[in-house]
């Protein structure tokens, strides 16, 4: 390895514990580099951003709002980009922000089962399990199977609309306000929300024991 | 193109196993490629769409044994090739042997960052009046690009129903070929769970899909 591999981000790493996706990974950035393509201050500073500004909780946020206002719920399913927007202390969402609204007839669940799209702005980077091909491929076939492999199962009669996200269009689960939350500040709320209740695969926390449990 | 990264309705990949308290990176470096995407796609080198098609052309096999953020670092290598900005000299060297190519954005500053943490538009003007309206039945084409397309195999001949105009947006399939934006109509369309997976299957289950005017004809 030569000398300029010893850019302020790569600290404390002896060389031969380095796996040959490292090595690869530090010798592309260092041809982008010295060529001058991207200055590696900005690389750090959009990591952090990824790391501190975006996250499940800008979508609970959301939905708390949705649960506790119905003016918002309303213009959230009518235009999300519009709706979310308004609210000044969540990041920016783009243009294509669909809310989907779950009911006691009806299960909402998102997938990407041709790449990883995801609501990156409300939800954060997605985790593996979403942009791995058992999800993927499952999704679309067998949602309830795939509840399931989550622990959670609906009533035989629910109809389960998948969303498969194959544009632009980013799509957000609103999922029913758990019982037992009347007169909850918008706060109380938001942390009931999971980030796996805002795409589908999972069920918001319960006032009783904070965990996600089974709809009410 | 009928590539393994179109999963729908596969079987075999086995159970989705949830990792509890998931960190947002497994590895310091798998930020670094996520960065460097960015970076560079912002910088003018490559578009979204083209960045897609470049993982989902690597070989099946290493698409199915590499980790996400490796595609992400294979397919970033080889568009950077393709298009100019690195040679496989450099690569073979780890670091620039030859001279750069000029960037339509120019260098990626500290600058930058805050633009690229918001999404970007994908709605343009309609060329032309959109031919579908909610309501309407449609089928999805039995077509098979052997280039990048947004339109699912397990939906490919089968009858859907217009739900939603979502607009006239960039058409990736001409965009990851970097052969211009040539905006189409799209449309949220929905198909029975029946009508995709035969009578046997689920019959409360309802798929939909972002399907661009030129995937769907009238039924």
């Amino acid at each position: 390895m030569t000398s300029h591999d010893h850019d302020h981000h790569h600290h404390d790493h002896d060389h031969s514990e380095l796996s040959e996706t490292e090595l690869r990974v530090r010798a592309l950035e260092t041809i982008l580099t010295e060529k001058g393509y991207v200055d590696p201050v900005a690389l750090d500073a959009i990591i952090q951003a990824y790391e501190t500004k975006i996250g499940p909780h800008n979508g609970a946020q959301v939905v708390a709002r949705a649960w506790s206002d119905p003016a918002f719920k309303r213009s959230l399913l009518e235009d999300a980009t519009k709706a979310v927007s308004t609210l000044g202390h969540v990041s920016r969402v783009g243009d294509h922000l669909v809310a989907v609204e779950n009911t006691p007839q009806r299960h909402n669940m998102v997938v990407c089962t041709l790449c990883s799209c995801y609501p990156w702005e409300m939800l954060g980077l997605p985790p593996v399990w979403y942009k791995a091909a058992p999800y993927r491929s499952r999704a679309v076939k067998d949602p309830r199977g795939v509840l399931a492999d989550f622990g959670i199962s609906l009533p035989k009669q629910t109809e389960i609309r998948v969303w498969d996200s194959t544009a632009e269009t980013r799509f957000l689960v609103l999922p029913m306000r758990p019982a037992g939350t009347d007169g909850w500040s918008e706060q109380q709320l938001a942390e009931l929300v999971t980030r796996d209740s805002m795409i589908g695969t999972g069920f918001p926390k319960t006032p009783f024991n904070k965990t996600p449990g089974a709809p009410s | 193109m009928n590539g393994v990264h179109d999963m729908g309705g596969m079987d075999g990949f086995g159970t989705v196993e949830p990792e509890p308290n998931e960190p947002m990176f497994h590895a310091e470096w798998e930020g670094r490629v996520l960065a460097m995407v960015r970076a560079m796609g912002a910088a003018g080198a490559f578009n979204i769409d083209t960045s897609r098609f470049y993982r989902e052309t690597l070989p099946p096999d290493i698409y199915l044994s590499s980790s996400y953020y490796q595609k992400w670092l294979l397919g970033l290598e080889d568009m950077l090739i393709d298009k100019g900005y690195v040679a496989a000299q450099d690569i073979a060297a780890g670091h620039a042997v030859e001279s750069a190519k000029p960037l339509k954005h120019g260098k990626f500053k500290l600058d930058d960052v805050e633009r690229i943490m918001v999404r970007g538009k994908f709605g343009r003007t309609a060329p032309a009046p959109a031919k579908f309206k909610p309501g309407d039945r449609v089928r999805a084409k039995n077509m098979h690009p052997a280039t990048h397309t947004r339109l699912p195999r397990y939906t490919r001949g089968h009858v859907g129903v217009v739900e939603r105009n979502l607009g006239c947006n960039v058409f990736p399939d001409s965009a990851a070929m970097e052969a211009g934006e040539n905006p189409q109509w799209l449309y949220t369309v929905v198909f029975d769970g029946t009508e995709l997976w035969g009578s046997d299957a689920d019959p409360t289950v309802k798929i939909s899909i972002d399907a661009f005017e030129p995937y769907l004809e009238a039924v």
